[in-house]
């Protein structure tokens, strides 16, 4: 059943979900207070917490979500989130700490942060980590002003360019954008690796760096990564990691190791910090020791006599990116995984990751047209149905797999493929999960050819279907304005 | 095996013989020789689950947080109550576990709460619309101020010195970064001086930026702001408190054309200062230069009402090197948290939270006061935070008190180095009047 009910729609005046302690100080005559006070209505709901709960209980029953199946979301890394992060994540001695509070009363946290940075510098191979930002494309962000720092410092003012293969995830050329780069995009090869002529033509001494995702956005690993990084530096450029796809290599090789020298993580992605229906995420970025001067502030440091605090006293830094330093509960999360896996289960969390990518393109590539006909990493791509012509359409496919209890694949991208399909099966996923979706998706191939008809409408299981999403963009309703 | 990984021995043969390899090496080929790790990474074997509780317990347990310390300080994060039902809410897989709600069919509940999250922001603040909520406070300032950039063309921002230092901060990175000029207006008595925000706004200001109730708490007259920029056409860009918009005018009365916030206050844990959540509203002028995701509101083939993330023009998997912003991904589980407070809470509820921050710290200044271990100091109106001078130094007055259990006031001289000695206290509602007097008894 569509539970479609808006919290508004329970609202009648008196009811409440919330009792504090009776005031017991005076009164302040509020109008003595302020020459104005509010004078709109304040519409906020009145509901009992009873019908609270109900409310947000059923609306949440509407969301597919990895801990009720499979949630092949290429590029998202949608892997299962444990448990006992989330209550570690939760203790009053993390979560009730104000973030200004004096260094000697929260060294444990403080602590474990500086410790966090260690992990995560070993795995990529970088000297220092930063976990200021709160997202990828945040940390996209301040990796490039890193960037641009470094060559202010050197007083190399002409490099103002940015180069962006146009098989990078959107945030990237939107990054350098906002960063206050030029972006230059250069085209890939057809199997979405860098195609060195063109990187050759574009590099210049007004090139600032190259961003670039290894594996590619393809799911390939980048074979001739150590040319092109020999390339760039070569042309007194820095090269700029995206660490979107780290889930395929880790304990196996290292970003720092191919020649980067800057670099983010999604911790909500390889880390294994749950996504949250969008967020909160974590994008903590790494560099090399010749551009730490340049982290955003603050930096958490250890002194020599083991004692952990922020400085912020840091001349060359970038500046603050953001309030206070991370998304810290989420930071907890990825540390505790990081504890939990250990060396050996980091590696074998990438190892499972890409064998059970390559397994999956074996069950599908009958029926779907491989991208590119290579051993894929952590993700492999699909360019469509290989019969083309049923009509039917990647976004049909993906719309009749929620029908079967899917979550369907990334969609249309990466860009530079033609009714691109992006899976990423992720290690937390069994070989009878894989077997069972190889099946429903080889179903939907048979149904393309003998009842493409019965796409249109699909799905039909779902609380609603093909919503009209021209409409809302041509009217915007983004609000609740009354019945 | 490591336990979060069902892939076993025999499924490996069977996998890796349908692949056609013979080794999961096999498939890392692709990785040049010479950066294949030889070794283990150095990290540490990992751990059972009792284990991991038990270091992770043993780190939290170095802390002291503000369930054993009376929480005095706010200054941008702020120790509201928090009802119990929130934390289970907000845990529910269903929420947790899902991404970005790019299929709207299985993501129904996510959109509409993000939905709710919109109206629950227009209303507060009064304007048009909003979006599904930024990262924190000060890039929503930032946002703010590259949004009023685009709309004036032009390249200078005036920003109070009253402002969250933080969020002058991150708004000075995020502004030089994009060649936009930032000046900042002078205080008098703890708030922002108007003459000097005349003197300085001239047709060359995209932004005229004030917050209220400002760091110090105190109360802007923001209508006057409101139209010093107006003269000049400028914007108005309003960094509001949400609890206080439960009693102060919405930005919307006194015209603001933007207003941005920290939604931490609305039922989200502290969390040592992240995640927060920063939420946005624009007059409709401006909303297709909102940046992040939007839901809005339209009907399925069959006509059933539905939520769908629109307007995505605007955003950067479209725009791509043309796009005014890159946020992705937004705080939709503390916009959730921000949205399930609110409905408990209601308006009556919202109210009463303001009024007792209000009662409370002026209760706590008065009595403050009178343990005549503080000088006053001039400071006009103010909401939940006010500024009182300590006479034995502001280190030694939060040294004692920690050593009381009270986690005393911010100390204002690293930001404003003509405070020396002044201290910023934050009276919430969680506050008792047993534990104020506490807290002067130990100045007495």
């Amino acid at each position: 059943m569509h539970y479609d009910k808006l919290i508004f729609e329970l609202s009648a005046t008196g009811k409440s979900g919330y009792a504090i302690p009776k005031c017991d100080v005076r009164d302040i005559v509020l109008t003595k207070l302020a020459k104005t006070l509010r004078n709109s209505p304040l519409m906020l709901p009145c509901v009992s917490e009873a019908e609270c709960v109900r409310h947000f209980t059923n609306l949440s029953t509407q969301n597919h979500n990895v801990d009720s199946g499979f949630y092949p979301l290429g590029s998202c890394t949608m892997k299962y989130n444990p448990r006992v992060n989330e209550d570690v994540a939760m203790l009053n001695g993390f979560s009730m700490l104000h973030p200004l509070q004096p260094a000697n009363s929260c060294q444990g946290i403080l602590r474990l942060l500086y410790e966090l940075q260690c992990c995560l510098a070993e795995i990529t191979g970088m000297d220092a980590v930063t976990l200021a930002p709160a997202a990828g494309a945040h940390g996209e962000y301040t990796g490039l002003l890193i960037i641009k720092k470094y060559h202010e410092q050197r007083k190399d003012n002409n490099r103002r360019k940015i180069i962006v293969p146009d098989s990078a995830h959107g945030t990237n050329p939107a990054s350098a954008a906002v960063a206050g780069f030029d972006v230059v995009v250069i085209k890939s090869t057809p199997d979405g690796g860098v195609d060195l002529d063109e990187l050759k033509a574009a590099l210049s001494d007004e090139v600032a760096g190259l961003m670039l995702t290894n594996p590619s956005t393809l799911g390939l690993f980048e074979e001739k990564i150590l040319e092109i990084a020999a390339l760039v530096h070569a042309a007194g450029g820095l090269l700029y990691y995206d660490g979107a796809n780290m889930n395929a290599i880790m304990g196996k090789t290292r970003p720092g190791d191919m020649g980067f020298d800057v670099i983010h993580l999604n911790l909500h992605k390889t880390f294994s910090a749950p996504h949250g229906g969008g967020g909160p995420g974590s994008g903590p970025v790494g560099v090399k020791s010749f551009l730490t001067d340049y982290l955003p502030l603050p930096q958490l440091i250890k002194t020599e006599d083991e004692y952990y605090e922020f400085i912020v006293d840091l001349p060359q830094s970038i500046g603050r990116i953001k309030n206070f330093y991370g998304n810290v509960a989420v930071l907890i999360k990825a540390y505790a995984y990081i504890l939990t896996l250990g060396a050996a289960g980091l590696r074998e969390a990438s190892e499972i990751a890409v064998l059970n990518a390559n397994y999956l393109k074996e069950l599908l590539r009958n029926d779907y047209q491989l991208a590119v006909n290579k051993e894929c990493m952590h993700e492999v791509v699909f360019a469509g149905l290989a019969d083309k012509n049923s009509g039917v359409t990647t976004l049909d496919v993906a719309k009749r797999l929620i029908d079967y209890g899917y979550h369907p694949p990334t969609i249309y991208f990466p860009m530079i493929v033609e009714q691109a399909m992006m899976f990423e099966p992720t290690e937390t996923e069994s070989k009878t999960a894989l077997d069972e979706f190889a099946a429903a998706m080889l179903k939907i191939a048979r149904e393309a050819k003998e009842t493409p008809e019965i796409f249109k409408n699909a799905p039909y299981t779902a609380p609603v279907s093909r919503p009209d999403e021209v409409a809302a963009a041509r009217k915007p309703v983004l609000k609740y304005s009354g019945a | 095996m490591h336990r979060y990984i069902p892939v076993t021995e025999t499924d490996k043969a069977t996998m890796l013989d349908r692949i056609g390899k013979s080794s999961i090496d096999e498939l890392f080929v692709a990785i040049p020789e010479s950066i294949r790790l030889q070794t283990d990474l150095n990290i540490p074997e990992g751990i059972s689950e009792p284990e991991l509780i038990k270091i992770m317990k043993v780190c939290a347990d170095e802390n002291i947080s503000t369930e054993d310390l009376c929480c005095f300080l706010g200054a941008g994060c702020y120790d509201h109550y928090i009802p119990a039902t929130i934390k289970h809410l907000v845990s529910r897989s269903e929420f947790l576990t899902a991404y970005t709600p790019y299929q709207p069919e299985i993501s129904q509940g996510t959109l509409q709460a993000i939905f709710e999250y919109q109206s629950n922001i227009c209303n507060l603040t009064g304007l048009a619309y909003s979006n599904a909520s930024l990262y924190d406070v000060a890039t929503a300032t930032g946002e703010a101020a590259f949004i009023a950039a685009d709309a004036t063309r032009r390249k200078k921002i005036l920003v109070s010195r009253a402002v969250d230092p933080q969020i002058r901060a991150v708004l000075r990175t995020m502004l030089v970064n994009a060649s936009i000029e930032t000046e900042e207006i002078a205080l008098i008595d703890f708030a922002t001086d108007g003459l000097n925000c005349s003197a300085k706004s001239n047709d060359g200001v995209a932004a005229i930026i004030v917050q209220s109730p400002n760091f110090f708490g105190t109360i802007e007259e923001m209508k006057a702001f409101s139209e010093i920029a107006k003269a000049n056409k400028a914007l108005f860009i309003a960094i509001v408190d949400p609890i206080s918009l439960a009693i102060l005018p919405t930005p919307a009365e006194y015209g603001a054309d933007i207003a941005v916030g920290n939604a931490q206050p609305l039922g989200n844990p502290m969390n040592f200062g992240g995640p927060h959540i920063g939420f946005i509203a624009v007059t409709e002028k401006h909303l297709r230069r909102l940046p992040g995701r939007i839901v809005g509101q339209t009907v399925d083939r069959e006509g059933r009402r539905c939520y769908v993330l629109t307007l995505q023009a605007r955003e950067q998997h479209i725009r791509r090197e043309k796009a005014t912003s890159n946020i992705c991904s937004n705080q939709a589980l503390c916009a959730l948290t921000a949205t399930i407070y609110l409905s408990l809470v209601g308006a009556d509820g919202l109210q009463e939270v303001a009024r007792q921050c209000t009662n409370k710290s002026y209760y706590a200044r008065e009595q403050l006061l009178a343990t005549e271990s503080f000088n006053a100091v001039r400071q006009p109106v103010f909401f939940r935070e006010f500024v009182l001078a300590a006479k034995s130094g502001a280190t030694k007055v939060n040294e004692l008190l920690m050593n009381c259990g009270i986690l005393g006031g911010y100390d204002l001289s690293a930001d404003y180095p003509e405070y020396r000695d002044h201290l910023l206290f934050c009276v919430t509602e969680k506050r008792s009047k047993q534990e104020i007097d506490r807290l002067c008894q130990v100045l007495s």
